[in-house]
Order: structure tokens, then C-alpha cells, then sequence
């Protein structure tokens, strides 16, 4: 900036001319779309904590196994409905690292319950990278190494224990594999079918279109939960855990897509009368690769979206079942599972941490439902 | 004179709708291997019971489930003669539930009218509970009344039904000595409708009627909220505050109308969501709805009375989203009557 004799000020730099048409008229409109929706996703911070928690907990999945101080169905009768038990650092003013009090259980003959008496005197240290109950890490190498575990003659019951005498945390993280995993797997059911029927209703219209729309309109109008209960009462009682654990995931799935499809559809209708849709038929592409490469690219992001914002159901939907009985059963654990053990009122009044396997569910709904409000606002970087 | 053409049609769709739905049903139940009775002649055999083996034989003729799929269906439905004529489910005949040995009919009996009388509480709730409130945030927009409404809306999104009943329950009973269990005091359990057993079933409805309407009320003040919102930034709501409108009226006057639509159209997806949710709610509670019935009949495979109540659940959600279809032609004389033209 310098000052003329007549005391106005001039700009240094030098005149150009073409300054107008190469500016961005919005600088922050300067990159490929997805580095814009990424910026706009970093404001949203509610959704950005939910995005990296529900990361980690994903990424933690295949190494429960090994953070988990004991495994899922390992059981010690010493131990019926322990409660919790907490970790300390210092006894008696003196810091010694992390330590368990040792608790020993007495038969109560009057109310005929375990009651369990820690003993305050002797602090026993926490092993670090100890053996235990041997698992799978990832499900494939066999390891029996743990993260931490309690020290011979104590027990350390993060969350306590359930009426079997195992504990509710390492279930937890066990129950997490399934619990997570299930939504995941209907999403993408329900993803395929969504796409699948909504993109050729919307792009054949006619007849097919009338037919799908019916369907959908059907589907939508029956209670989920019963049809749920309905089907999956139809899994035989003999196939194994793994098998009825992808049949649920399915079934969830197959009751979830026509709010999907009826996305799709309304997208697909007033897309296929754009002009590089009729270039790219006239061009000779077939209906298949019309919708693929070039309608769908435009709003997967929105189905990614709205796919966020119902895996929640599922998890619910599966916990729903597991607790009625009709989802997972025994062997296999998760949420719903566990919560089984919670149904009655006695047990919510005597034994509270029964019901804890809710803290995470409410967490991770809460979790997906913030992600996908981030991801839904953030999608459209060119609004305000 | 065109709305009841409207209706007319409206109905007449509703019917195929429950047709197709019935059809749909009666796949899904009769996708287990065999039937209860063929499962219990197995039994018989195996235990070598002959007489009973006899008995279900019988039945197994008396009930047609001897015949092709096809034909049971249509003789549960009603369009074909059975061994006794026709006595389908138009025809006002339920069918038999093997599981308790008596016809459906008399099992589900009361619970009926109470399972309907549980799920019109909850929506009432929550049009009470979100109407306000929805429109409270949004006037309030960015304040603390908005924010603690949303994470109150958030929580019961997220929290699982059954778990909220079971913890309202406890806590309910022990501070505000609500009562524990079912619909009604057990003392007026068959008895005929009077003044104290419509108190005790009003008591015994204040949580089941929360714990199925929260999550319900939750998703419909956020969509009323964001409602609202567009409306409240519309030029015409600028011109009524300049023009010296008190805020409450101009409030009610205007985008709250406008705001409304949505909020009646709604009715059609929440209304499947709050009778899944009572089904549900209805086994955790013991309430005498027909939840806990259905429950049973389709771990033990009784197919009538499973189907039946799947039926009525289907018939609940239809005839409220039909209802919910007419208010709003009602409410919004800029809809139109047709059917949709495409």
C-alpha cells in the first residue's frame, strides 16, 4: 500500500486484468467435493467425536480378546452376582500402582445370597500381559496372553459378574463383536435391496415401478418388530451360532430397505430426464451401467448417510430379539443376550449391574445417530 | 361429496393392502418345517402314545392342515370351503389355538380392546408430549430450553424400550408407588367393565404409556422442530412481527399450521413403530395385551392363533394410517382426493 501526493492510497501490486474471472468467487470452494465435505464434517465436533469413537470401537473388535481380562463363557462359581469391583492406585495413602482388594464370598443363610466382603487389608497388584482362558485374536491366531488380569486368590470384576459367575465386563467386549457387527451386515442387506428395487422402479417406471411401490408402501405400513419375531422364529433351534447370527442380521435387514428404495426411487425419477443421461443411452451404454456409473455416484453419499442414521435400529432391533429369546441364543454373546439376564425387575433391585450391558447400547445408538446428523448436514458443502 | 369418494377409495385400497398383508402373513408363519401338530404326532410316535396320536390325527384333518399350502390359505382366509364350510377369518371364525386348546377367539378376547386402548394412549402421549415441546424448541431456538429438549429427545431415541420399561417400573413403583405388572388389578381380571376397573387400568397405564410413546415423541419433536424452523424463517413471518404480532399468536396463527401437515401425515410411520413397541413393552411389563400371546404362539409354532394376532397388529397400523390419511385431506383442503396420477 503506498500514498500518492494527493493522499490517496494505491495498491502495490500490479494491475490484472483477468483478477475477476480467476478468483474463486468462494475460496473455500476450491477442492474436489469429498475435501470439502470433509471440512465442513471437521465443524461439526459433536460428529466428529462420534465418528472417531465408533472408529475405535470397530478397530478394537478384533482384539477383544486380549483386552478382555477373562473370556466370555469362562465362569467362576465362587463368584454368582459379584459386584463391581473397582481398580485403585493408593492404600493407605501410599501409591502402589493399580490393585484389586480381594473379596470373599459368604453364604447369607438368612436371605439366602452370596454376600461378598472385600477385604481392605491386602492389596493385590494387577498383572499386565499375564495368561488366562485361551481365544482367538481376530478369530484366527490362538493367543492366551491378556491385557491385564487379576493376581492369584482375587478377581477382578470390572462391572461384576452375572449369575453364572462370568464376567459382565469382558462379555461386554465380547457382546460387542456381535452387537456392532449385526447392523453392519443388515445395513448392507438392506443397502442392496434398497438400491436394487428403488433404481429400477425409478429408472423403468411403468409397470415394474408400480409393482416395487406397492411392495414398499406395504412393507412400511407393518409393525417391524412382530414381523421380526415372526421370522425369526422360523430359524431352526439346530443351526449353530454363527449361522443364526447371519440369518438375524438378514432378517433385519430384509424389513429395512423400502425407506432406502423409496429414496433412490424419487432420485432416479427426476434424474433419468437429464441430458447426460440421455447422452450416455444414445452413446449405446446398457441400463445396467447407466445406473451404476452414472446415477448413483450422484447422492451415494446421501444413502450413506441415511444408511448411518438406521444401523441404530438394528442394533436395537437385534437387542430387542436377543432379549426376547428369539435372536442369538446362548452360546453366542451379545448386548441382548446379556440383557436377558436383566428381565426382571428382582434382578434390576439386587443385582443393578446386570443391566450395564445398556450403557454401551445407548452409547453407540447415540453415537451412529450424532455421526449421521454430521454426515447428513455436512454432505451438501455448497450450502450455507 | 369427493371425500367420501376419497374414502371410499382410501378404504378399498386398505383392504388389498390387508389382502396381500394376509398372504404375506401366512408365508412367514408356515415357513417353519411342519406344524404344531405334526410336531406333536412326531412326539407321540416317538414317546408311543397312540392315543393322542389318534386325537391329532383328527385335528390335523379337522383343521386341513393336511391340504396344500395353497388351500390353507385361502380356507384361514375365508374364499374356500374347510371340513366344516366356510369359516375363515371373514367369516368371524379364527381359527383354533392348539397350544392352549381353545379357539382363538376367547384367548385373545379382551386383550383386543386393550391392546388398542395401550397404543391409542401412546399416540396421544406423544402428539401431548411432542406438540408443545416441538414447537417450544423452535421458538426457543439456540437456548437452553431447545438443547435440553434435543438431548432429552436423543436419549430416547437411543435408549432401548424394554430397558426403559423395566427401569421406569422400578423406580416408578418406588417413588411414585405406581403399580407393578399388567393392566389392571388383578381382582378386576375378567370382571365386567365398571368405574373402578376403568381407574385401575388408567393407573396401571401411565408407564407403558410413556415408555412406548418416548421414543415416539422423541422423533416427532425433532421433525416438528425442523418444521418449524423453516417456517419461522419465511418472509411472512418477518412482515407479522414488524406489523406489532404478539409472538404467541403469531406463532399459533401461522407456522404452526403450516407446521401441522407433516405432523398428522407422520401418524402413518409412527404408528407401526408404537405397536412394535407395545408388542414389546407388553412381554417386559406382563400387560394383558396381545403382545406376550403372540409371543408364545410363535415359539410354540401355533399357527392360527399367531397369525390371527399378526393380523390384527397388521389391521391396527393400516386402519390408524388410514385414519391419519383422511385427517389430513381434512386439515389441508390444497391436498388432493385422487390418487396420485403418474
Amino acid at each position: 500500500m503506498s500514498r500518492l501526493p494527493d493522499g490517496r492510497y494505491v495498491d502495490d501490486a500490479p494491475f490484472d486484468p483477468k483478477a475477476n474471472i480467476q478468483t474463486l468467487e468462494r475460496r473455500d470452494l476450491d477442492a474436489p467435493n469429498w475435501v470439502l465435505v470433509w471440512r465442513k464434517f471437521k465443524q461439526h465436533k459433536l460428529g466428529l467425536v462420534s465418528g472417531v469413537f465408533l472408529l475405535v470401537c470397530y478397530l478394537m473388535l478384533p482384539f477383544v480378546g486380549f483386552i478382555a481380562p477373562y473370556t466370555a463363557n469362562e465362569r467362576d462359581s465362587e463368584y454368582l452376582y459379584a459386584p463391581p469391583q473397582s481398580i485403585n492406585l493408593f492404600h493407605e495413602g501410599e501409591f502402589i500402582g493399580p490393585f484389586v482388594y480381594p473379596t470373599l464370598a459368604e453364604a447369607d443363610l438368612e436371605t439366602f445370597q452370596w454376600k461378598f466382603v472385600t477385604d481392605e487389608t491386602r492389596p493385590m497388584p494387577l498383572e499386565f500381559f499375564c495368561e488366562g482362558g485361551s481365544y482367538r485374536l481376530a478369530g484366527l491366531i490362538p493367543s492366551d496372553t491378556h491385557l491385564f488380569c487379576a493376581p492369584d486368590g482375587a478377581t477382578v470384576f470390572l462391572w461384576g459378574s452375572d449369575r453364572l459367575g462370568r464376567d459382565v465386563f469382558s462379555r461386554i467386549l465380547y457382546g460387542a463383536q456381535l452387537s456392532l457387527t449385526v447392523g453392519l451386515i443388515g445395513i448392507s442387506v438392506s443397502f442392496f435391496l434398497g438400491i436394487g428395487f428403488g433404481s429400477i422402479a425409478g429408472y423403468f417406471g411403468g409397470k415394474i415401478d408400480w409393482v416395487i411401490n406397492r411392495v414398499i408402501e406395504i412393507l412400511r405400513s407393518l409393525p417391524e418388530l412382530p414381523l421380526w419375531l415372526a421370522l425369526s422364529a422360523a430359524v431352526p433351534s439346530n443351526w449353530g451360532p454363527v449361522a443364526v447370527f447371519f440369518i438375524i442380521s438378514i432378517i433385519l435387514g430384509i424389513l429395512d430397505w423400502p425407506g432406502l428404495a423409496r429414496a433412490v426411487r424419487a432420485k432416479f425419477l427426476s434424474l433419468r430426464e437429464e441430458e447426460y443421461v440421455r447422452a450416455a443411452e444414445m452413446m449405446g451404454a446398457s441400463s445396467g451401467r447407466v445406473i451404476r456409473k452414472h446415477l448413483l455416484p450422484n447422492f451415494m453419499s446421501h444413502l450413506i448417510a441415511s444408511a448411518t442414521l438406521s444401523i441404530p435400529a438394528m442394533i436395537l432391533g437385534e437387542t430387542a430379539l436377543s432379549f426376547l429369546g428369539l435372536g442369538l441364543r446362548a452360546p453366542a454373546v451379545s448386548w441382548g443376550v446379556m440383557l436377558n439376564d436383566a428381565q426382571n425387575l428382582a434382578s434390576i433391585e439386587i443385582y443393578p449391574w446386570t443391566a450395564i450391558p445398556m450403557l454401551p447400547i445407548i452409547v453407540i445408538v447415540l453415537a451412529f445417530n450424532f455421526l449421521g446428523d454430521g454426515l447428513r448436514d455436512s454432505l451438501d458443502p455448497y450450502a450455507d | 361429496m369427493s371425500i367420501l369418494r376419497y374414502a371410499v377409495y382410501r378404504f378399498g385400497t386398505m383392504l388389498l393392502t390387508l389382502l396381500v398383508v394376509s398372504a404375506l402373513i401366512f408365508v412367514i408363519i408356515n415357513l417353519p418345517p411342519g406344524d404344531y401338530l405334526s410336531n406333536q404326532i412326531a412326539e407321540l410316535r416317538a414317546s408311543g402314545q397312540s392315543a393322542g396320536v389318534a386325537k391329532a390325527e383328527f385335528l390335523r384333518t379337522e383343521y386341513a392342515l393336511d391340504r396344500p399350502l395353497w388351500q390353507q390359505y385361502l380356507i384361514w382366509i375365508g374364499f374356500l370351503p374347510g371340513p366344516q364350510g366356510f369359516s375363515g377369518l371373514i367369516q368371524g371364525d379364527f381359527g383354533w389355538s392348539f397350544e392352549f386348546d381353545r379357539p382363538v377367539a376367547e384367548i385373545v378376547g379382551e386383550s383386543l380392546w386393550l391392546t388398542v386402548l395401550v397404543n391409542l394412549a401412546a399416540v396421544l402421549f406423544v402428539y401431548l408430549v411432542a406438540l408443545p415441546l416441538g414447537v417450544l424448541a423452535a421458538a426457543r431456538s439456540k437456548t437452553w430450553v431447545d438443547y435440553t429438549s434435543a438431548f432429552v429427545g436423543y436419549l430416547g431415541l437411543a435408549t432401548p424400550n424394554f430397558l426403559l420399561a423395566l427401569i421406569m417400573f422400578y423406580y416408578g413403583h418406588k417413588y411414585f408407588d405406581l403399580p407393578i405388572g399388567g393392566l389392571m388389578d388383578p381382582i378386576y381380571e375378567g370382571q365386567p367393565m365398571t368405574w373402578e376397573k376403568v381407574k385401575s387400568i388408567l393407573i396401571h397405564l401411565i408407564v407403558p404409556t410413556f415408555v412406548i410413546g418416548t421414543s415416539g415423541a422423541a422423533a416427532m419433536m425433532q421433525r416438528l422442530r425442523a418444521n418449524m424452523l423453516d417456517e419461522l424463517g419465511k418472509p411472512y413471518v418477518e412482515t407479522a412481527i414488524a406489523k406489532g404480532m404478539s409472538p404467541s399468536r403469531m406463532l399459533t396463527k401461522y407456522p404452526l399450521r403450516m407446521a401441522f401437515n407433516p405432523f398428522v401425515a407422520d401418524i402413518g410411520n409412527l404408528l407401526p413403530s408404537m405397536v412394535s413397541g407395545s408388542v414389546l413393552v407388553s412381554v417386559v411389563l406382563g400387560l394383558q395385551t396381545i403382545g406376550p400371546t403372540l409371543l408364545t404362539a410363535l415359539k410354540t409354532q401355533d399357527q392360527f392363533l399367531a397369525g390371527f394376532v399378526l393380523m390384527f397388529v397388521a389391521l391396527l397400523t393400516l386402519v390408524g394410517t388410514m385414519i391419519s390419511d383422511l385427517l389430513l385431506v381434512l386439515l389441508d383442503p390444497r391436498i388432493r382426493y385422487e390418487g396420485r396420477e403418474t
